[in-house]
């Protein structure tokens, strides 16, 4: 027993990786996974089932780069962190990309050196009262006691909103949805805040989603999206372009059903420069010529990832929203590849 | 001599003892009933046991073992009881209990976590039960620290051979340093040999055997890890590592050497005066800070470093309290016998000194154990971070108490028989010191 | 006479660092020394090599920027606009209350639980076993857990409070409000307020002292002064008369008529809490998170202090005992100036580790949301602010702190009970 000390020092020799400081996507492709974090348990986010296998929106970013870079969408690690370790294991290398629901902000963009790639998800952060309260702004809210998850933004903006329109509140900060939810559910708090699409999956499991209801108000913007560290644009281009691949798949019609059809060739050159038989997008990125055919293949494209995890079919039940195409009005928005 | 007699010469036959007196009447009489006091605490007591076990049994028993998700399981209470509160949806543990137990481990490879567990309890035996195992089983004990790594974390098997066989340059070395220079000069020269050959030569062989003769079983990331074998693995590991750890710093806080002696206490005060929970932040967020740029190893080895030097501060209290326990004769007896600090401690002292402790150790070990739940708060998915990843499924969202209850009973059943190990112990132990 | 001689000057030899036991302990000391400052400084320029290429440079500037966020149980005024260094002071005061509080109701429960553990009452006797068992073998997080959980789902919301027909209602005359976000009780007012004293400044770690607080304090401490003053008399009329005056009353009305007369002049009376809006207004608020960590805390340490006690009991002799029954003491008494007072010499040195466990263990409060130092300074401090280095080690150090001064107290007191022996 005395000796496994040694052991261990032995092994940690044996076992201490090289560290990604340049050429994430070298390391990658030499490791043969993507090391992605995500979120340690957050309902159609990012969830283990019970044969550990990861699902949900952010994890299916995760699989789209995977696929991308690696040809196979399963050759990912999933590294779960919480909003506490999330930023350090990106900056420490650990993870070669973060897709978290991270709110894209100034001070992490600047401050902490991290490039968000892109937005993934339009989200904002709202109110959830039992309708009992008879309660339908989030301006009437003076004196409740409101239930927040700690270690992100929306405490921040909670008390900016509260200040700013000059009532009182009393927060109850909670470390998990979970917690979150059974402390409202029993009446701990009067009110859930987190960002909307958190308090409509949290609804949705509720026994009777129709007691609730979500207030008017959204207090702040919370565009979600995955992240790279500073410094490294070439791997920063490839998320960033992976993510806008799903997106402009979907505008293009492309699915992870017609995707192999569609590679052979089409008369849009725009879907051909996409899936690699015209030009050569894939090259430039350093990837196989069709990395956005599998990155597709891996999850389907935009809307259909959106369908699969959250969309209104899903007892999450999220309606497309902000995050529907530009051409229906969303903000979903890719640049063109050309 | 008369032979009317007043006293009665012959005996009367015994009479039972009064019915109040015996069996359940007088047990109940005697532990329950004794005095007034005494029968208002037992109906006291006995109203406060009904009153949790009113409550808890029909949640236990009036159950669902079935049901895939708690909707259904709402539903079936619902139309079983009427009410869908107040009933227990084992569900989710007959749904999950694997990967609680094992975390993500690969399901066709459960069997090597199982071997390893037996395999502990098989290197342990020489130790715990030391007049019952057989003698040979110890060459057992001295493989285990890198049979169970294997075990665990797959790969090749050259690895663990590799970092094995460091011992052995340092036992040949010393062997034949000591014969050319003497002990002193043995000890440093091998232990720098082996040190040598860990850092720089063990990797290269290791990888060059495994290209001429590839033997090994799947590699397994240690990301995988999780649940309950998780909170055993880190147990041990940390018990198993601090050990020597542990001696080291008894000795040296026990030491007449000032500035050793003020290292070591120094740093077992600063460990045992911050919480684990900032330590494991230093694990998760700033171990990678402290080691030159570019190290970056996982998550799990870094917990179980900081993990491991938490306990050694605990362990060389432990050990420190075996050693002063230990009377002056015997220090004073080796001394006579013109040991050296070292022979001293290796043959007289430490048997002694450890024997004394193992009690402590395995309450070290218990206390270890239970702190494994922390590391949820990093992260990590031991059972308890388990828990919370399945309630974020939406099959199970909302689920609470069962979860809790099936962790806190594994945590009762291994905590328990530990510490009914120990207390067997010391008694063992004590006898042993009675004259 | 001499018998010693002088041994045989040796020239200094390099080897003698080593084999000469004169001069071999300096040598390790000095490697020591040497492997430990080299340790340190590979650490720490691993360290700033590190930060510099992360492009964060060590800085404690972010300390006086504004918090931004809200904390709710709070013992000083703070608010949202407060910097960081503020928000961590609070913190830290929310851990000391929980500590304070816990270690008090530890070793209350913890004593009675010990001693009721050899009752000779069968049941009794079993029941705390199985307390103990149960509480020493299951994690305190889970605990923690546990206690938030059960406070959340059996007490009822503020919500069932209002209505005609309430499902529940205050207690205590309607003075206490028990709900599942804590517990409102009546605080104290003053009409004529002496107002309160602002120490240093605006500065982070400014404060009020209530005059009130600190008159009401002099006029029972001074109370209690005289008060032992009539018992020495007493003590001393006893001894030379044999007869012990009746000072009872005396001694009541020293300390509390004077403190009546001050509440009576400073307006006294109560405020109770009052259902308003969502929630109770009002009366002291004691959160929920607050009270389950307390009582997680002190449910489990007291497993720990109950075996302590029970075996500090066990290990006074019998005959102790024996001999205080044969002197006419009844059971408790023999308990209570016999065997605890022995007892606790043997107690005092695992209890003092008790307490440095659980305030240790107060660090999970992060677990049910209650804003100790761990969950302000190292929990949304260093979130919104990234600065992970300086805010784990800072709170390490407040830790460390804690614990030195708590052993520390501690051991003192544990110096002034030990046995003086002859």
């Amino acid at each position: 027993m005395k000796k496994s000390v040694i052991f261990g020092a032995a092994t940690l020799a044996c076992m201490s990786a090289v560290a990604a400081t340049a050429g994430t996507v070298d390391d990658v492709k030499a490791r043969g996974k993507l090391n992605c974090g995500v979120a340690s348990g957050l309902v159609g986010f990012a969830t283990p089932d019970a044969n550990g296998e990861w699902g949900g929106f952010d994890v299916a970013v995760c699989r789209a780069v995977a696929a991308a870079v690696l040809g196979d969408p399963k050759a990912v690690e999933f590294v779960p962190t919480t909003g506490k370790t999330r930023f350090t294991a990106l900056a420490s290398g650990e993870i070669d990309m973060l897709a978290r629901n991270t709110t894209w902000t100034f001070s992490r963009d600047v401050d902490l050196k991290f490039t968000f790639v892109g937005v993934n998800y339009y989200d904002g952060q709202g109110f959830m009262v039992p309708k009992e309260l008879g309660v339908s702004s989030a301006k009437e809210l003076d004196g409740a006691t409101v239930c927040i998850q700690t270690g992100t933004t929306t405490e921040l903006n909670l008390a900016d909103f509260f200040r700013t329109n000059g009532i009182s509140y009393e927060p109850v900060p909670i470390e998990t949805n979970a917690e979150a939810q059974q402390q409202y559910l029993a009446g701990a708090c009067d009110v859930y805040t987190t960002d909307a699409s958190g308090l409509a999956a949290t609804r949705a499991a509720f026994e009777n989603p129709d007691e609730h209801a979500v207030l008017p108000e959204i207090i702040s913007k919370e565009p979600l999206g995955p992240l790279v560290r500073h410094g490294d644009n070439e791997w920063g281009d490839i998320v960033r372009w992976t993510l806008n691949a799903l997106i402009t798949a979907e505008e293009l019609g492309v699915t992870s059903a017609n995707v192999a059809e569609l590679s052979a060739g089409t008369n849009n050159p725009e879907i051909n420069r996409l899936l690699g038989s015209e030009g050569s997008l894939g090259e430039m990125l350093g990837l196989s010529a069709d990395w956005a055919k599998s990155a597709i293949m891996a999850g389907g494209n935009y809307g259909e990832v959106f369908e699969k995890n959250i969309g209104e079919n899903t007892p999450i039940g999220l309606a497309r929203g902000l995050n529907a195409q530009y051409t229906d009005g969303g903000l979903i928005y890719s640049p063109p590849f050309r | 001599m008369s032979d009317k007699s007043f006293v009665r010469t012959e005996m009367l036959p015994e009479l039972d003892p009064p019915a109040s007196t015996v069996g359940i009447v007088g047990w109940m009489r005697e532990n329950l009933f004794s005095s007034v006091v005494n029968s208002i605490l037992t109906v006291v007591s006995l109203g406060f046991i009904f009153y949790i076990l009113a409550g808890l049994l029909p949640w236990i028993f009036q159950s669902e073992w079935g049901a895939t998700s708690l909707t259904e399981c709402r539903e079936i209470f619902n139309e079983k009881y009427g009410t869908s509160h107040g009933h227990a949806c084992w569900g989710v543990v007959n749904d999950r209990w694997l990967q609680l137990l094992y975390g993500f481990y690969p399901d066709y490879l459960y069997w090597r976590v199982n071997l390893a567990l037996v395999l502990t309890l098989a290197a342990l035996a020489p130790i715990l039960f030391a007049e019952k195992a057989p003698r040979q089983m110890i060459y057992l004990t001295m493989a285990y620290p890198f049979l169970m790594p294997w075990l665990l974390w797959g790969g090749s098997i050259w690895g663990p051979i590799c970092a094995a066989a460091g011992f052995v340059v340092i036992f040949f070395g010393y062997r034949f340093v000591t014969n050319i220079a003497g002990s002193l000069v043995g000890l440093i020269v091998s232990v720098l040999a082996g040190i040598i050959w860990w850092m720089f030569i063990a990797g290269t062989v290791a990888s060059g055997l495994e290209s001429v003769l590839n033997i090994g079983i799947e590699a397994v990331e240690s990301r995988k890890f999780g649940g309950f074998m998780l909170a055993l693995l880190l147990g041990i590991v940390a018990i198993g590592c601090s050990l020597p750890l542990g001696i080291l710093l008894a000795l040296g806080r026990q030491s007449d050497l000032l500035i050793v002696k003020t290292i070591c206490v120094g740093f077992i005060e600063f460990i045992r005066g911050v919480p684990l929970i900032t330590l494991l932040f230093v694990a998760s967020l700033l171990l990678n800070v402290f080691l030159p740029p570019g190290t970056n190893f996982d998550i799990i080895l870094r917990v179980m470093i900081m993990m491991t030097l938490f306990s050694a501060a605990y362990m060389a209290e432990t050990i420190r309290g075996g050693l002063a326990a230990l009377p002056k004769g015997q220090y004073e007896g080796a001394d006579s016998l013109g040991l050296n600090y070292w022979q001293a401690q290796r043959l007289i002292i430490m048997p002694q000194a450890l024997k004394i402790s193992i009690p402590g150790i395995v309450s070290n070990f218990i206390g270890i154990f239970k702190d494994t739940t922390l590391v949820s708060i990093i992260g990590l998915f031991d059972v308890i971070g388990l828990s919370t990843a399945i309630r974020a499924d939406t099959a199970w969202n909302g689920i609470y108490w069962e979860l809790f209850a099936f962790i806190a009973v594994l945590f009762f059943i291994v905590c328990f028989s530990m510490s009914r190990y120990s207390m067997y112990l010391e008694r063992k132990l004590q006898t042993g010191h009675k004259r | 006479m001499t018998t010693l001689t002088d041994p045989p000057k040796e020239s200094f030899r390099l080897s003698m660092l080593i084999y000469d036991t004169r001069y071999r302990s300096a040598t390790i000391q000095v490697v020591a020394l040497m492997g430990f400052m080299l340790l340190a400084a590979w650490l720490i320029s691993n360290t700033l090599t590190n930060l510099e290429t992360l492009g964060k440079p060590i800085s404690l500037a972010f300390f006086t920027e504004p918090a931004s966020y809200d904390i709710n149980q709070r013992l000083l005024e703070y608010d949202s606009r407060d910097s960081h260094l503020r928000a961590a002071f609070i913190g830290l005061l929310n851990t000391l209350v929980v500590a304070v509080l816990g270690c008090i109701t530890a070793t209350i429960l913890g004593v009675l639980i010990g001693v009721l553990r050899l009752s000779k009452n069968w049941l009794v006797a079993r029941i705390m076993t199985v307390y103990v068992e149960m509480f020493r073998n299951v994690p305190v997080l889970l605990w923690i857990v546990l206690a938030m959980a059960v406070l959340i789902e059996s007490l009822p919301s503020p919500r069932a409070f209002r209505g005609e027909n309430p499902e529940a209602t205050m207690s205590l005359f309607d003075t206490v409000a028990v709900t599942n976000r804590g517990v409102y009780i009546p605080e104290a007012l003053f009409h004529n307020s002496l107002g309160n004293i602002h120490l240093f400044g605006q500065s982070s770690m400014r404060f009020d002292i209530s005059l009130d607080l600190v008159a009401f304090l002099v006029v029972l401490i001074a109370g209690l002064f005289v008060s032992n003053k009539i018992k020495q008399r007493a003590d001393k009329v006893q001894e030379e008369t044999g007869e012990r005056p009746t000072t009872w009353w005396q001694r009541l009305a020293v300390v509390f008529v004077p403190i009546v007369i001050l509440l009576a002049i400073l307006g006294f009376h109560l405020g109770y809490p009052e259902l308003k809006g969502f929630n109770f207004s009002g009366g002291t608020h004691m959160r929920n998170s607050l009270i389950a960590l307390w009582l997680a805390l002190s449910l489990y340490t007291a497993a720990f202090i109950a075996e302590i006690v029970r075996g500090g009991i066990l290990a006074i002799s019998h005959g102790q005992t024996e001999a205080a029954g044969a002197l006419g003491l009844r059971q408790g008494r023999i308990m209570s100036l016999v065997v605890l007072p022995q007892a606790l010499r043997v107690i005092i040195p695992p209890m003092i580790s008790n307490y440095l466990n659980l305030t240790k263990n107060s660090s999970l409060a992060i677990a049910v949301g209650y804003m100790d130092i761990t969950g302000t300074l190292g929990g949304i401090t260093m979130n919104q602010t990234g600065r992970e280095l300086e805010c784990v080690v800072l709170l390490m150090g407040v830790y460390l702190l804690i614990s030195l001064s708590i052993s520390f107290v501690m051991n003192w007191y544990n110096k002034r009970v030990a046995l003086v022996e002859r």
